[in-house]
């Protein structure tokens, strides 16, 4: 039976900052256009996660009163440190050495998930279609091979696969240009990164990890509009990683941790670095008294230009972190994946006015400030695979001194499932018990994410070869899936002394860290069932 | 005033409920007189008289009271009412369906569920399925109240001499009939409603040890629960569940063997009145809230309490 | 036959409902918010009568505030034919709802009310019973499962005992239960299609019911923190403590 199909000017896939800035941009230019966005979230904002300090570059282009519209950007930051961590002490950098990229005096204290639903508040003002909780799992292409549109996940299928009573099949959902805007690690930016070889001739993708909890502290520790990032403990010289703390509205801090998914010790547990990382001195002060009201991870990409896809493909554009647009020394790339999501709907308004391709994408985005800064930021994130020293001493010398316009670029070897030393060669990591104050084990924050997953419903974390989890990776690497998972969707359970693999799958956070990170790139994520995942507030 | 408690039974015997009810009633107030609606069950009016708590009882009998319907039950209520400040009965269904029919006629804003007394008029009562309690007071004259039995202790059944007074019967409703009641034949009570929950986690290690469980269960008369991770892995199926996707379940006793203790899973159970945890793994999160700990191989310790529980003359049903 | 379906907008049941620290209520801001999910097999059982040639027309209705028109438009999306929604700010105790349904029922003269059993964010299972009682009409509260035979409803009831059998006579009332059906997804094309079915706007002074509450919430708390009891060492001893301390057993 044909799925039934609606067609579009523009089908844009995930309602995130880029997504949604290309919707409202492309309204703005032309009001007539039909533009519909899919997310794969119950709503818009559920699945973001960020830190978040906010530029407002992007955002003063796209609404110049955004102020007046009551955008939720209110909190400025007006304090800013940056801490060394020894294991019980702390050096504070002087904010005058940081290099300007990591001076935030102009920015916001902001969540993003609130910024998206805001965004979309105008996008539907405009005229722009939002379907919340209808994941695009398909790429359709027309026979010359451009992209014709996506499918959207079909609803009602169980375990086996068998369609239930309540079977809702997808819909196709056709447009003159799609636009791929599912963040870091997108499950279709994947594939049409294979597709159309959009990566030829670029270094390996790279990305990290990062956490965020949000905690209601004593009136008396919080100081609104402050920021503070640190490096260092407990992280070892060679992983890359940071924490950051902004002093949000509210009494509200959202604190987390970033740690670059090229890590070495298979032993290493990013969630257990973070949740070790609170019980320094500097942090437990602030946080103690306190309490954890929000948690989630999320995989954010790293590799700067040097990594960058190709933006443009026949039918379709790949934009913000689905393609890896942030600006790693700056920690933000909010205002460049909007200002991607910009440049794609002046892409396409010219290619629908001069029947051009979408090719003028690149030009447009070469001419950008986007294209500036990640040029001058692109050395930063490989000098720190020298380890953390050399990599600030470089970091300076890049950044104060030459204002990133050094004659060279550095390249990345390695991607980050090609980094994992042997278990044995690497040494166990013991990491302390949690408190349930200051500390969580995994169950009891990903049960603040509010996930959940309908019971009945294929395995969405897909296994290409199912004997390799304890055949292989157990063996070679103690399953670190079971350690950079941040929701504990992956155990090794011993049955009568067998090993076995088990998947929770109703767990997952839509982090992406296991497609990432697995050595064997064994697993794939693809879409659950729309509505899926979690809940996210104002992360 | 008086507070009039409604209470629950099938022409032969009190539901148990209704002894927790009449505990809540008298915190409100001492001069507690309860309804019977029913047919041929003058040794039930008897029962209540005898129990120290109640003050009268107030018994009325017609063939339409045979069988619980609220539409034939609500108008005796209301018009009984008139002498009281208070009408109260259980939440469970029998309650839940019946009270606010009753709230409604005469005008009053219910509160129901409640598991404490703070005043006459001030409750302490559960939302979001027990995650926030509120503290709500009412501004009606007449109150309409349910409280959650568990919450109450069983009153004294023995002590009391009370007045019976027969009343009159209300006109039957006739646009609703009682057509059959299925008690559920199952051997095992039902997860949402047993007294005493026995639940397995993957410690069982796989279904077949679900058998040590069972016969405890079948020995304590105890609904089978589960944790996700159980069902997860097949050794149960998915109506066993207890906690965030599945069942909340608030027994008198709650047995979790070889559960951990995953948050979601504590949320389906923590408000059970008694819980006991048996896990091999002295650090397990379950520990943390259970009433009696028993750090133990379950394999060791599953066949142990049947044999110590066996040794017992009664057990409470 | 034309069936009225009540529905609420309530926090969604994934997400972890958090007290507001000044005590007066939990956080709702920025908050999924999702249908009542009984309410969800209300419309549906509404839903498949109606493909059953049963029913000719469903409206849904919430009695709520503003963003409550997108429970109604989900409503609509899975087969509600119009919706109306009575716009209220604040606490509306299921009193009030009942009443402002009792004026809705009058003017809408439909042969059944649907709605859930409860609602999953106040707790109360209260507002079927008592739009019952104002309207004076039947009840069949917990339904699990509902047939037609003319002008009477052959329902089955989820009681603690196990199942419960009765008949009502149309007009009445169903209040249901989860396990009453499953419910369908909101299609892609239906819920656009729902965007342009009628939603008819009203408030309760329009209707002329008073819905000042009558309880006073004192305080919103977080229930108290289960503290950790004691380890036996024994099963002979856990089973002394069952039977002699707690008395369960």
């Amino acid at each position: 039976m044909p799925r039934e199909a609606m067609d579009y000017d523009v089908v844009i896939v995930g309602g995130g900052p880029s997504g949604l800035s290309t919707a409202i941009k492309l309204k703005q230019l032309d009001p007539e256009l039909n533009v519909c966005l899919l997310e794969k979230a119950s709503e818009i904002g559920a699945h973001i996660l960020s830190g978040n300090i906010f530029e407002t570059k992007a955002l003063d282009e796209l609404f110049p009163n955004w102020k007046e519209l009551n955008a939720p950007v209110k909190t400025k930051v007006t304090k800013e440190k940056f801490l060394f961590l020894g294991k019980t002490k702390s050096l504070s950098w002087p904010t005058w050495l940081l290099p300007s990229v990591q001076k935030n005096h102009k920015n916001y204290i902001i969540s993003l998930a609130n910024l998206c639903r805001w965004l979309a508040k105008q996008a539907e003002a405009l005229g722009v279609e939002i379907f919340p909780g209808f994941p695009a799992s398909e790429i359709l292409y027309n026979e010359d091979g451009s992209v014709k549109g996506v499918a959207t996940q079909d609803m009602g299928i169980d375990k086996e696969g068998k369609q239930k009573d309540n079977f809702e099949p997808g819909i196709d959902l056709l447009g003159k240009v799609t636009v791929f805007a599912e963040g870091c690690r997108g499950h279709l930016g994947k594939k049409l990164i294979e597709k159309f070889n959009l990566d030829e001739g670029k270094d390996p993708q790279q990305y990290g990890i990062g956490f965020k909890e949000i905690w209601e502290i004593d009136e008396k520790k919080h100081e609104e509009g402050m920021v503070m990032h640190t490096v260092g403990w407990p992280l070892d010289n060679n992983t890359y990683g940071g924490s950051f703390m902004y002093h949000a509205e509210n009494k509200q801090i959202f604190l987390g941790y970033v740690i670059g998914l090229d890590y070495k010790n298979p032993h290493l547990s990013p969630f257990d670095e973070f949740q070790r990382f609170k019980t320094h001195p500097s942090i437990k002060n602030i946080i103690e008294g306190g309490k954890r009201i929000s948690y989630g991870a999320r995989a954010l990409i790293e590799g700067g230009l040097q990594s960058l896809p190709k933006m443009f493909m026949p039918g379709a554009l790949l934009i913000g972190c689905d393609a890896g647009t942030l600006n790693m020394p700056k920690i933000k790339g909010s205002h460049t994946a909007m200002k991607t999501g910009m440049i794609a709907a002046d892409t396409i308004n010219y290619h629908f006015k001069h029947r051009d391709n979408l090719s003028v994408y690149e030009k447009l985005f070469k001419e950008s400030w986007v294209y500036k800064e990640l040029y001058r930021a692109r050395n930063v994130k490989p000098s720190f695979s020298w380890g953390l020293i050399l990599g600030i001493i470089f970091t300076g010398i890049d950044q104060i001194l030459f204002r990133g316009k050094l004659p060279l670029t550095l390249k990345h070897k390695h991607a980050d499932h090609e980094t994992l030393k042997s278990a044995n060669e690497m040494p166990k990591i013991d990491y302390p018990k949690p408190d349930g104050v200051i500390t969580f084990d995994k169950t009891s924050s990903v049960y603040l994410t509010g996930t959940n997953h309908e019971d009945n419903q294929p395995v969405h974390l897909q296994l290409k070869d199912s004997n390799l989890p304890i055949s292989y990776t157990l063996e070679k690497f103690d399953e670190p899936a079971q350690r950079y998972c941040p929701a504990g969707v992956y155990e090794i359970q011993r049955e009568n002394n067998i090993n076995k693999f088990v998947i929770n799958s109703q767990n997952c956070i839509h982090c992406k860290t296991c497609d990432i990170k697995e050595p064997s790139q064994n697993i794939t994520w693809v879409t659950p069932e729309g509505s899926g995942g979690p809940k996210y507030g104002n992360m | 005033m008086s507070v009039l408690l409604i209470a629950e039974h099938n022409n032969k015997e009190i539901k148990p409920f209704t002894f927790n009810a009449i505990t809540a009633a008298s915190q409100i107030e001492t001069d507690l007189h309860v309804l019977l609606i029913g047919n041929n069950c003058g040794d039930i009016a008897k029962s209540l008289s005898e129990m120290s708590a109640v003050k009268k009882v107030l018994h009325a009998e017609a063939a339409h009271y045979e069988n619980y319907l609220a539409e034939n039950f609500a108008p005796l209520v209301v018009k009984v009412s008139e002498n009281y400040s208070h009408i109260v009965s259980s939440a469970n269904t029998f309650g839940k369906n019946l009270m606010p029919r009753v709230a409604a006629l005469l005008d009053t804003s219910q509160i129901s569920d409640i598991i404490k007394v703070i005043s006459p008029d001030t409750f302490l009562r559960p939302i979001y399925a027990g995650n926030a309690l509120a503290t709500v007071k009412s501004t009606d004259t007449k109150k309409c109240i349910t409280i959650r039995p568990t919450s109450f202790e069983p009153c004294e059944t023995s002590g009391g001499s009370a007045l019976i007074e027969k009343i009159e019967a209300a006109a039957e409703f006739s646009l609703s009939k009682f057509i059959k009641r299925e008690e559920v034949k199952s051997d095992r009570p039902e997860l949402g409603t047993a007294r005493v929950v026995i639940a397995g986690g993957r410690g069982m290690q796989n279904g077949e040890n679900f058998k040590l469980i069972n016969a405890v269960a079948d020995k304590l008369n105890a609904a089978i629960g589960a944790s996700r991770a159980a069902v997860d892995a097949g050794y149960i199926s998915n109506e066993h569940q207890v906690g965030q996707t599945g069942k909340v379940v608030v027994p008198d006793l709650y047995i979790a063997v070889g559960i951990s203790g995953a948050i979601q899973h504590l949320a389906g159970m923590k408000e059970s009145k008694i819980i006991v945890a048996i896990n091999k793994d002295g650090e397990a999160p379950i520990f943390s809230i259970a009433d009696y700990g028993l750090e133990a191989d379950l394999f060791e310790a599953l066949p142990q309490l049947l044999e110590e529980l066996n040794k017992l003359n009664t057990i409470q049903r | 036959m034309k069936i009225l379906v009540a529905v609420k907008r309530v926090i969604d049941y994934n997400v972890r409902v958090r007290v507001k620290e000044d005590g007066s209520g939990v956080v709702t801001e920025n908050i999924k918010m999702s249908s009542n999910p009984p309410d969800d097999n209300a419309i549906e059982e509404a839903v498949k009568i109606k493909e059953a040639g049963k029913a000719t027309e469903i409206i849904a209705i919430t009695v709520g505030e503003e963003k409550s028109q997108e429970t109604v438009r989900k409503a609509l999306a899975v087969g509600a034919d119009r919706g109306i929604l009575v716009k209220v700010d604040g606490i509306v105790e299921p009193l009030a709802v009942a009443k402002v349904l009792q004026k809705i029922v009058d003017k809408e003269k439909p042969d059944l009310v649907f709605m859930g059993k409860q609602a999953i964010d106040d707790d109360c299972n209260q507002t079927g019973q008592m739009l019952s009682a104002l309207l004076n009409w039947p009840q069949a509260t917990f339904a699990s499962k509902i047939e037609i035979k003319d002008k009477i409803l052959r329902v089955t009831r989820e009681i603690d005992e196990g199942l419960e059998t009765i008949e009502v006579n149309v007009p009445a009332i169903v209040t249901c239960d989860l396990r009453l059906n499953e419910p369908r997804y909101a299609s892609l094309p239906n819920i656009m299609k729902a965007k342009k079915k009628p939603l008819e706007v009203l408030s309760a002074s329009d209707l002329g019911v008073d819905i000042t509450p009558r309880l006073q919430q004192i305080k919103v708390e977080e229930p108290p923190k289960r503290k950790a009891g004691i380890k036996v060492t024994s099963v002979a001893e856990l089973v002394n403590k069952l039977k002699n301390e707690a008395k369960v057993i």
